[in-house]
C-alpha cells in the first residue's frame, strides 16, 4: 500500500497474501489445475493432429492393459518413488539435494562391486551386503555436499548438481575401463550380474517394490513420530530457531544428508540388480530429477509420493505405448509432463495468494 | 606450437555454446532467479533455429527464432516464478524437462515427416554459418587462424557477453539490476521497478541461452538435427556462472577454458598422459565443484552470487 503511493498511482492488479484456504478449496483448485493442464496437453496433441482422447485413454490403458504392462509400471515406479523419499528427506529441512541422481549412482557403483567380484557367497547374504554398501555409496556421496554447507556454508543446489555429472563419469570410467566386460566386443560395457546377484521377483516384479514400499512407511514414520524427524521441520522452518532450541542444527544436516543419499542409494542398487541385471550408465537415468517433482508435487509427504510416481510411471509406460502403436513421440511424455507441472506450478499460486483489483478488495 | 594453435581453436569453438548458455544464466541470477532450465531453453532455441533454418535456409532468421525461442522459454518460467511466485528451482527443473522433451519431440515428427527420414541444413545456411574466412585478416600467420578464422556465432558471443558486461556494470540501469539482485526489496523502496527490471533480464536471458541452443543444433552436431542435441551443455553453463564468478566477461574466459577442458583429450597425446577419458570429462565438473568451495570458503562479496537468488520478492512481505 506504502508501495503503490510511491508510485503515484495504484496498479491494476496487485497480489495479496491469503488467509489459509481450506483443506478442500485447495484440493479442488489442484484438481482444476491440472484438468487445465490435460486441456492445455489436448490442445497441444490437436495441433500435432492427434485426437487428445484416444492419446489420453491409450496411456491408461497402455500402463494396465495387461498383467506385463501393470509389471513394467511399477517396474518404472520402484526407482522413482524410493529416490523420491530420499530428496524429501534433505528437502525437508530446506536442504536442495538436487544430487540424487549421482546419489543413486554411487548406490549401484558400491553395489555392483559385489555383485561382480565378491558374488561367490549365499544369495540372501550377498544381495544384504549389496544393501548395506549401496547405502553407503549413496550415503556418503550425499554427506559430501552437507559437509561443505556446514563447513562452509557452500550452496548446495550447485554443488549436488555438479556430483551427478562427477558419479555418471566414474561409471564411465569403471565401463571403459577396469569392469569393462572382458567378453563384450564392441562397445564397451559391464558384464551382467551373476544370476546369485540378482534380486528376485515376487508377484512377477523384482523385489524391491516391496523395499520402497517398506521405505515409504519408515520414512513417513521417521519424519512424523520422531525426534529426529521432527528436528528436521524445524530446522526447515529456521535456522535460528532450530539453534534457539538447541538443535545441532550441523550435525543433523549431515545425518540427514546421509540418510537422504542413502535412500538414493538403495534406488540405485534395486535398479541394477532387479531391473537392468547390469551397471548401466542410464542406472539413474533422470529419475533423480523427476523425483524431485514428485517430491515437490507431493508436498513432501511420504504417502502423496506413492501416488504421484505411480502417476507419473502411468504416463512414462503409457507413452511408450503410445509410440509403439500410434508412433507418437515417447518425448509426449515429457513435454505432458512439463505442462502439468507448470499448471500446478501456477495453481499453489492461488492457494496461497490472490490478485485483487484497483478499487475494492483492498487492506482485506 | 601447431597442436597448441589447434587446441586453441578447437577450445573456442566447444565453447562458444557455454558461453551464450553461461551470459544467459548470468542475466538470469543478477536480478535473484537461479534458473535451472538453462538446458531446456537452449533445447527450445536449439529446435526453433535449426528448423527455422531448414526451412528458410537464412542464418538471420535462424537466429532470431533461436532468440525468440528462448525467450518464449523463458517466459513461462518468468511468470511462474516472478508473477506466481513459484518455487524457482523446481520451475527451472521443470523447464528442463519440458523443453528437453519439446524440442526432441518437434526434432523427431519433422523427421518422421520428411522425405529422407533425415534433417539436414541446406547448403546456403552451411556455409553463412561456416568457420569464416575474411581476406587478408584470415591470412595473417598464426594469428589469423587465433582470431580471424571462427564462424559468425563465436563473434555474436563475444559481442554479446561484452555488451552484457557494459550493460550490467557499467549503465545505471545495470546497477538497479545488481540492486534488484542483491536485494529487492531495498530497490523497491529506492523506486527501482524490481517487478519490470525481473522479466527484463530473465526474458532476454533467456533469449542468449536460445542462441547458444542453436549452436549445438547447427554446429556442433554438423548441420544434421540430432536428439538431445544440447546434451547436457546447458547444465555446464549454470556451473560456469560460478567459476566466471557472475561476470559476462570473465564468462568468456571460463568458456574457452571449459571448451579446453571438453576437447583436451583429442590433443594431450597418450604417450604424455594417460589418463582414461571419463576424468577428462569430469573435469569441468570437478574444477566447478572446488570453485564453489574455494569461493565460499573466502566469502568474498564482490564476487559472489546475488544475495536474493532463489528466492522470490513479494512486495508486501518485506
Amino acid at each position: 500500500m506504502e508501495a503503490s503511493k510511491k508510485t503515484g498511482r495504484e496498479p491494476l492488479l496487485r497480489t495479496v497474501k491469503r488467509a489459509e484456504l481450506s483443506r478442500k478449496k485447495t484440493m479442488i483448485l489442484r484438481a482444476a489445475s491440472v484438468l487445465l493442464a490435460l486441456l492445455a496437453g489436448g490442445i497441444f496433441l490437436l495441433i500435432i493432429g492427434f485426437n487428445p482422447f484416444t492419446v489420453y485413454q491409450t496411456i491408461i490403458s497402455g500402463a494396465f492393459r495387461s498383467e506385463m504392462a501393470v509389471q513394467a509400471t511399477i517396474r518404472i515406479m520402484i526407482p522413482l518413488l524410493i529416490s523420491s523419499l530420499g530428496v524429501t528427506m534433505a528437502f525437508k529441512m530446506r536442504f536442495w539435494n538436487i544430487g540424487a541422481e549421482g546419489q543413486i549412482i554411487m548406490g549401484a557403483i558400491f553395489a555392483t562391486y559385489f555383485a561382480l567380484y565378491q558374488n561367490a557367497m549365499p544369495h540372501v547374504l550377498l544381495l544384504i551386503i549389496m544393501f548395506i554398501f549401496s547405502v553407503i555409496g549413496g550415503g556418503l556421496f550425499g554427506l559430501i555436499p552437507a559437509f561443505f554447507k556446514a563447513k562452509f556454508n557452500t550452496n548446495e543446489t550447485l554443488f549436488t548438481l555438479m556430483l551427478n555429472y562427477i558419479a555418471l563419469n566414474v561409471i564411465v570410467y569403471l565401463r571403459d575401463g577396469p569392469w569393462k566386460d572382458p567378453a563384450s566386443s564392441g562397445f564397451p560395457k559391464i558384464a551382467r550380474f551373476d544370476l546369485n546377484a540378482q534380486l528376485d521377483s515376487v508377484l512377477g516384479v523384482q523385489a524391491g517394490w516391496i523395499i520402497a514400499l517398506l521405505l515409504t512407511a519408515i520414512v513417513y514414520i521417521y519424519l512424523k513420530y520422531t525426534k529426529q524427524g521432527y528436528e528436521i521441520s524445524v530446522v526447515g522452518d529456521s535456522h535460528a530457531t532450530a539453534k534457539y532450541a538447541g538443535i545441532p542444527v550441523k550435525r543433523m544436516m549431515l545425518r540427514t544428508m546421509f540418510l537422504s543419499g542413502a535412500i538414493c542409494g538403495i534406488a540405485g542398487m534395486v535398479q541394477a540388480t532387479g531391473s537392468d541385471m547390469t551397471l548401466a550408465t542410464s542406472v539413474a537415468g533422470g529419475v533423480g530429477f523427476t523425483a524431485i517433482i514428485v517430491a515437490w508435487l507431493a508436498r513432501l509427504n511420504p504417502a502423496a509420493i506413492v501416488i504421484v510416481s505411480f502417476l507419473f510411471s502411468i504416463l512414462e509406460k503409457g507413452s511408450s505405448v503410445m509410440q509403439s502403436t500410434y508412433g507418437l513421440s515417447s518425448y509426449s511424455a515429457d513435454v505432458l509432463q512439463g505442462i502439468i507441472l507448470f499448471f500446478v506450478l501456477g495453481c499453489e499460486f492461488f492457494v496461497r495468494y490472490k490478485f485483487v483489483g484497483r478499487k475494492g478488495g483492498a487492506g482485506k | 606450437m601447431s597442436t597448441v594453435l589447434n587446441l586453441f581453436v578447437a577450445a573456442v569453438l566447444a565453447g562458444t555454446p557455454l558461453l551464450f548458455g553461461t551470459v544467459g544464466e548470468i542475466m538470469n541470477e543478477k536480478v535473484g532467479h537461479l534458473n535451472l532450465g538453462v538446458e531446456g531453453m537452449m533445447s527450445i532455441g536449439a529446435c526453433a533455429g535449426f528448423m527455422v533454418g531448414y526451412q528458410t535456409d537464412n542464418v538471420v532468421l535462424a537466429l532470431l527464432a533461436a532468440f525468440a525461442a528462448g525467450v518464449a522459454a523463458a517466459l513461462i518460467y518468468a511468470v511462474l516464478t516472478i508473477t506466481f511466485m513459484a518455487d524457482q528451482n523446481v520451475t527451472g527443473l521443470t523447464l528442463t524437462i519440458f523443453g528437453v522433451g519439446l524440442a526432441n519431440f518437434i526434432g523427431e515428427y519433422m523427421l518422421n515427416h520428411s522425405a529422407t527420414q533425415s534433417l539436414k541444413l541446406p547448403e546456403h545456411i552451411s556455409a553463412q554459418i561456416a568457420n569464416l574466412h575474411i581476406p587478408v585478416l584470415s591470412d595473417i600467420p598464426v594469428l589469423g587462424k587465433l582470431l580471424f578464422s571462427y564462424n559468425i556465432f563465436v563473434y555474436i558471443g563475444i559481442v554479446t557477453a561484452v555488451i552484457c558486461w557494459y550493460y550490467l556494470q557499467k549503465t545505471k540501469t545495470g546497477l538497479n539490476v545488481r540492486a534488484v539482485g542483491e536485494n529487492p526489496g531495498a530497490a523497491d523502496a529506492a523506486g527501482i521497478r524490481v517487478i519490470r527490471a525481473k522479466y527484463i533480464n530473465v526474458l532476454i536471458g533467456g533469449g542468449i541461452c536460445g542462441i547458444g541452443g542453436a549452436y549445438s543444433a547447427m554446429i556442433i552436431c554438423g548441420g544434421v538435427w540430432i536428439s538431445n542435441c544440447v546434451n547436457g551443455l546447458g547444465w555446464i553453463s549454470v556451473a560456469l556462472v560460478i567459476f566466471a564468478s557472475w561476470s559476462p566477461v570473465k564468462a568468456i574466459y571460463g568458456s574457452l577454458a571449459f571448451g579446453c577442458f571438453s576437447v583436451l583429450k583429442y590433443y594431450v597425446p597418450k604417450s604424455i598422459i594417460s589418463i582414461p577419458n571419463a576424468f577428462y570429462d569430469m573435469l569441468p565438473f570437478v574444477i566447478t565443484a572446488l570453485v564453489l568451495v574455494i569461493s565460499s570458503v573466502r566469502q568474498s562479496k564482490e564476487n559472489n552470487q546475488p544475495a536474493s537468488c532463489g528466492t522470490n520478492y513479494f512486495r508486501e512481505e518485506r
